[in-house]
């Protein structure tokens, strides 16, 4: 479903993704691993159409994504890393224009959209502005808008940053539910080991822009003579910190706050 | 088509809600209207010049269209740093689709605006030269309103932080304000600004205004409509090339 090969971006000599091969099969739940900076952001921008890469080929579905740029967009749903959600409308107007923007039939999105927003708890909320909305249930709706299209892909940067176990733990089981009936491919990054552990079929480990290893929880387990998976990841990426500098996206939401209310 | 709708829409239910932000944006004309319109009436009396407020009036309508198209476009600086923006640059349509609601959305808004603060005036005592002077005042009024929300586009594709946004209100927007001929007339000014006033594009706008609505015109109807259909499409040309290069 998913294919990358030799995958390279360079940011102004900086090279963010150095040479990233692997393989996600249909139907299943893929986790992508790595301290900050490793990569992983930079490798969905490339495969969701919003990087360019420098070097490598990627396929989605059977389709470049860098040509087919259109086509491939259709196939997949993204939740990013930070919300992307309209504050100023309601739960069931964003996924109303999301339904538009992914050319869902009216009756489909209509159903589609009283489904989704029950299974994640949404539906009596659904005439609610998004930013009367906690964090957790602004994530479940992005998650939920993301399957509306019934992507065959799903990408989930981080999707459980900042939640409570509780919200974690609902999320993964419904992410799980609709990866079973609804056959999406799901490639899902976190921090939280343990979610890997649970959800994910195969995982790869990537850091410094290279994949250091990759294969299911236990084969990890195994290669490295850890009995935890965060152990297997501390074997592989090392224990010293990474630091990220702060985006300009982050200084302004700062900004932002300050300014809004 | 329907994602230019959806996002045409989406513009429109934005303002529509934010009553707060409606009556604040109607604050700063009605102050230029009331407080120069019946400040100056009497020096402009005086010189033989008529009615101020008749003067300014169409002035301020055209004040109003600017700035609430230049900010709609810049609010994209607000769906850039929500996340909103990247949803869309995601989706499965032409980026120009995208563009073209957007823009149209804050055009419209920025019509809607318009009209409101012609009522005012209308309230405060301005009238038009025949009651059929306004629908013609509307045509203006649309012209305005894309070619500022083009824009106002171009410069949010562009900006990412709140001093691009001080930088751009302090020198571009009140500049095409000022010197647009909006609160003084535009015969008999120092050449410099004789030159000035006619590079800036609020010009043709408040100067056709004018015309439609007191029958004053400084540069003429063919001018003015001219000016602006060209302005328009360049402008449009503009921020649909700024918004296909945005990287998020």
């Amino acid at each position: 479903m998913i294919r990358v090969e030799n995958l390279v971006k360079t940011f102004d000599g900086f090279t963010a993704v150095q040479g990233v091969t692997f393989e996600v099969a249909k139907g299943e739940i893929f986790a992508f691993l790595g301290p900050n900076g490793a990569g992983k952001t930079t490798t969905i921008k490339m495969l969701t159409t919003l990087l360019r890469p420098t070097s490598g080929t990627m396929e989605i579905d059977g389709l470049d994504p860098t040509t087919k740029q259109k086509e491939a967009r259709q196939r997949f749903g993204i939740v990013f890393q930070d919300p992307s959600l309209d504050n100023e409308q309601t739960a069931y107007e964003n996924m109303e224009l999301h339904g538009v923007l992914y050319h869902v039939p009216r009756k489909l999105r209509a159903e589609r959209t009283e489904r989704l927003l029950t299974l994640f708890e949404l539906w009596d909320r659904r005439n609610d502005y998004v930013k009367l909305f906690s964090g957790g249930m602004k994530r479940r709706l992005e998650i939920a808008r993301g399957f509306l299209h019934t992507p065959k892909i799903l990408f989930l940067d981080e999707p459980t940053l900042g939640l409570d176990p509780q919200s974690r733990n609902q999320l993964w089981t419904h992410v799980k539910h609709l990866n079973e009936t609804e056959q999406t491919t799901v490639f899902l990054t976190t921090h939280y080991m343990d979610e890997a552990a649970r959800v994910a079929h195969r995982i790869a480990i990537i850091d410094h822009g290279r994949v250091v290893a990759q294969g299911t929880v236990a084969e990890l387990k195994q290669q490295t003579n850890s009995d935890s998976l965060e152990g297997a990841f501390l074997a592989l990426t090392g224990s010293s910190l990474r630091d990220e500098g702060a985006t300009s996206a982050d200084r302004m939401r700062q900004v932002a706050q300050i300014w809004r209310r | 088509m329907s994602a230019i709708y959806i996002l045409w829409l989406r513009e429109l239910k934005r303002y529509v809600r934010s009553r707060v932000q409606i009556v604040v944006s109607l604050g700063q004309p009605l102050l230029y209207l009331l407080a120069l319109g019946f400040g100056l009436g009497p020096v402009f009396q005086k010189a033989g010049s008529g009615s101020y407020l008749q003067f300014v009036a169409p002035g301020v309508v055209g004040m109003t269209v600017l700035f609430s198209s230049v900010f709609s476009g810049i609010a994209m600086l607000w769906d850039r740093q929500f996340g909103f923006l990247k949803e869309t640059l995601v989706a499965p349509v032409p980026r120009l689709h995208i563009m073209i609601g957007r823009t149209f959305g804050g055009a419209t808004v920025a019509m809607i605006q318009g009209a409101m603060i012609l009522v005012v005036c209308l309230i405060a005592g301005f009238r038009p030269q025949h009651w059929l002077a306004i629908p013609f005042a509307f045509l203006f009024v649309a012209l305005i309103a894309v070619v500022f929300a083009a824009l106002g586009t171009s410069i949010g594709s562009t900006i990412k932080d709140m001093q691009g946004f001080q930088l751009i209100m302090n020198f571009l927007v009140m500049p095409i304000f000022f010197l647009s001929g909006a609160l003084f007339p535009l015969s008999h000014l120092p050449w410099a600004m004789n030159v000035i006033t006619k590079l800036d594009p609020l010009s043709y706008g408040v100067d056709g205004l004018r015309g439609a609505l007191i029958g004053q015109w400084h540069f003429g109807f063919v001018l003015d409509i001219s000016m602006l259909g060209i302005l328009a499409a360049a402008f449009l040309g503009m921020g649909a090339y700024m918004f296909s290069r945005i990287q998020i």
